[in-house]
């Protein structure tokens, strides 16, 4: 048992979970407690002794299960449920159904009947027929093979494409209808449709766990730990997100803007003492014979930045210049102004958009929409862009101005314009690039950041919610 | 360490016992709990019964409750104990000649002069209690740093008394709506608990139990409105105390079947801003 622990422990570290060594110990203590048979006590007595922090709750879930799948037996953990029971109740239910002797283990089905049958699993929100389906499903679809270096999203691909699970919804919607006594109102129809997409959705999932214990079985626990960790929300790259990736740091952000603000009134109101207050000094000395035992200092008042972001949302990079948008004006209280523009390789202000609503995802949804950012061709055009910037809104940077630039300075062979940065910098408190691409690739091909760069106060690489996060905090 | 459950599922029945649903997520972490005798930092978003796990705990248990609830300002002095100096006073002013000084000073700071705040008091309790130190997250960094040597020995040092260790461990909670990151050394000492919200089954269950009279199809059909708009992407999604509200509101008005008017007209119950009740009326009424 220690050995699986270390080893489990290690597995979580290098997942980038951070376990401290008393937290080990505790878990350790934890699992003494629980009887060992019991999977989900198990898991769940690990999961409050190590995972601290709920945003790391899905990766240990991955490690838990990788790491645990294969050396249940060994460790007497039970495995879930043994397949053969549910094998023989499902046959009992197809001679019931369809009034023919179904004969022989599942693999016998043809493939209608076994659409039938998993239908008929998720009508009925059949957990443990769905989980057999599953198997079924994925021993008969995904054609997986020994040794075959194949990541699992394609067997996942192969499995759910035989399924045709999008034609399944429609089918089951329809046999709702038919089975109901009295028409379905409108929203009847609607909670109907939800409460079968998320069944299916749960079925992919079910798909997608028994592929990856199979993947164990047939790699070992450790090749598959490599290639299935996945990042936390705060490393995530913005550039390479996938969809699902994306809706999970929508919802980090917002935890993250509270956290940030909160951290910074509190830093604005204990910051360190300001200037020596001389009138205030002189008065408590009179209490001290005229003599100034007792200096007294200003409260400080740091004056609230005013902000322009300058973002570039041309398709490369036009997630992060999104989620910099909604950071930053999800922060707009600590900034006494916040104007916004956006390019690609013409220049618009939205500044409007958020404006008039309160609801940032709205605003963003209209600037994708609404605002004119296309001159030409709709190829970034920074220089162009930055011209435009200059010659309509430059007067308006002032000394108090903090102009922030997103983007990769990928600029398809433009003319740079790089003086329009010079002269911002000029006029402005302080000018920044946010780059969300990695600083290896700086500077190669089309990209001049550097050019762009020599005229900044600094260019920071900002791939991930963590390096954001920690720029926005040096910004304030 | 204690004893006070047999196994996680005895844990889960008593709480339902007394009408809390539990899932097993929430009885293993509370089991153990009890068997380490460690503190349960919850955390989850507001309205998803975090506060009445401690107290369902406490009823279970048949242990007393006490709170704690933290604000930005918490001290010492109201957190853990005070001095009760008026009293002091008057026992130094009522016989000023008689004693001598080591006398008076040996005398002013006994016991029978301390006043006790919640934190000492779960600690010097003789009966069973459960301490819940509420909304953790709102005090300062600093401050927390006041909870530690309670949450891991489970006893108060008062320099003028010396050290007044626990007679019996307490069980204790600690909520945090996540408004801040809490300090590691807080983290490090607590058994950690996310309590989300419940799913479509057990939201039904939650309005089964707790709204009286009301049936399953319109538990049902609560539930998986609720569901639907939290999908939603919303300000503040709706929590489980106001999915029970806007349960009770439709018994109210005898309603045992909703339809999208209906529901449009009592979604006030449900949601807090205008932005989001606009949103949820636009999802409500659009048919796809």
């Amino acid at each position: 048992m220690l050995d699986l622990m270390a080893g489990f422990v290690a597995e979580l570290r290098s997942a980038g979970l951070p376990v401290s060594l008393t937290e080990n110990l505790d878990a350790m203590e934890a699992i003494r407690q629980i009887p060992i048979e019991d999977r989900d006590a198990f898991k769940y007595a690990l999961g409050a002794t190590l995972v601290k922090n709920s945003a790391h709750w899905k990766a240990f879930e991955t490690v838990f299960e990788v790491y645990f799948s294969l050396r249940g037996p060994e460790y007497s953990i039970k495995d879930e449920d043994s397949p053969d029971e549910f094998w023989r109740e499902m046959q009992d239910q197809m001679r019931q159904g369809e009034g023919k002797g179904g004969g022989g283990a599942m693999d016998s089905l043809t493939q209608e009947e076994m659409m039938n049958l998993l239908m008929r699993a998720l009508m009925n929100g059949d957990q443990a027929m769905m989980r057999a389906m599953a198997r079924q499903a994925v021993q008969r679809f995904a054609g997986m093979e020994p040794g075959r270096p194949v990541g699992g999203t394609y067997y996942l691909y192969r499995t759910l494409r035989n399924l045709d699970l999008e034609n399944m919804l429609d089918k089951l919607q329809d046999a709702q209808r038919e089975t109901a006594t009295e028409p379905l109102t409108d929203l009847e129809e609607r909670l109907n449709k939800d409460e079968m997409e998320s069944r299916i959705e749960k079925f992919k999932q079910e798909i997608e766990a028994e592929i990856r214990r199979k993947l164990v079985a047939d790699r070992g626990a450790d090749a598959m730990a490599k290639t299935l960790r996945k990042p936390l929300p705060e490393d995530v790259e913005f550039m390479h997100a996938s969809r699902d990736e994306m809706a999970n740091l929508k919802k980090a952000l917002y935890p993250l803007t509270r956290k940030i603000a909160a951290r910074l009134t509190r830093k604005r109101r204990k910051g360190r003492k300001g200037p020596l207050d001389f009138r205030n000094t002189v008065r408590h000395s009179l209490a001290y014979g005229g003599v100034p035992a007792e200096p007294k200092f200003r409260s400080p008042r740091p004056s609230k930045p005013e902000l322009m972001v300058v973002a570039d949302i041309s398709g490369s990079v036009a997630a992060f210049a999104r989620f910099t948008l909604m950071l930053v004006y999800a922060l707009q209280g600590q900034f006494s102004k916040v104007r916004s523009f956006v390019f690609i390789d013409g220049l618009d202000e939205v500044t409007e958009y958020f404006k008039s609503t309160e609801d940032i995802a709205e605003a963003i949804q209209r600037v994708n929409t609404e605002a004119d950012v296309v001159w030409v061709d709709g190829h970034s055009d920074y220089g162009h862009a930055f011209e435009v910037f200059w010659e309509k809104y430059g007067r308006d940077v002032n000394a108090k101005t903090t102009v922030l630039l997103l983007g990769d300075a990928r600029n398809n062979y433009h003319a740079a314009q790089s003086w329009v940065v010079k002269e911002i910098k000029k006029s402005a408190k302080s000018v920044y690039w946010l780059n969300p691409e990695p600083r290896s690739y700086w500077n190669t091909g089309d990209s001049i950041v550097g050019e762009y760069g020599n005229h900044t106060d600094g260019v920071y690489e900002c791939r991930n919610l963590r390096q954001l996060e920690a720029f926005v905090e040096k910004l304030v | 360490m204690g004893n006070r459950f047999e196994s996680v599922q005895a844990v889960r029945d008593g709480l339902k016992d007394v009408n809390y649903l539990a899932d097993d997520g929430i009885a293993s972490v509370a089991f153990l709990a009890d068997r380490l005798g460690k503190p349960v930092l919850v955390e989850g978003p507001a309205g998803t019964g975090k506060t009445q796990l401690a107290k369902s705990i406490a009823e279970l248990t048949g242990a007393r409750l006490i709170r704690l609830q933290c604000y930005e300002g918490l001290d010492e002095s109201k957190a853990l104990y005070e001095w009760n100096y008026k009293k002091q006073l008057l026992r130094i002013q009522a016989d000023k000649n008689s004693d001598s000084w080591s006398d008076v000073q040996d005398d002013i700071f006994s016991e029978e002069f301390l006043l006790t705040r919640p934190l000492l008091e779960a600690i010097r309790a003789d009966d069973p209690v459960v301490l819940l130190i509420d909304e953790v997250d709102r005090v300062e960094m600093e401050t927390e740093a006041l909870l530690l040597e309670i949450l891991s020995e489970y006893q108060v040092s008062i320099p003028e008394l010396g050290t007044i260790t626990a007679k019996q461990i307490p069980l204790v909670f600690l909520t945090s709506n996540n408004t801040r990151e809490l300090s590691e050394a807080l983290k490090r000492r607590c058994l950690y608990l996310h309590v989300d919200y419940p799913d479509l089954e057990r939201e039904k269950l939650i309005v089964l139990t707790k709204v009286e009279g009301i049936t399953e199809h319109l538990a049902d059909q609560v539930a998986r409105i609720v569901r639907n708009i939290r999908q939603l992407d919303l300000k503040k999604s709706p929590s489980v105390s106001e999915t029970l509200d806007w349960a009770r509101t439709l018994m109210l008005l005898g309603i045992e079947h909703i339809d999208a008017e209906q529901a449009k007209e009592t979604l006030h119950i449900l949601l807090k801003y205008q932005t989001d009740i606009a949103k949820a009326v636009k999802e409500l009424s659009s048919d796809k």
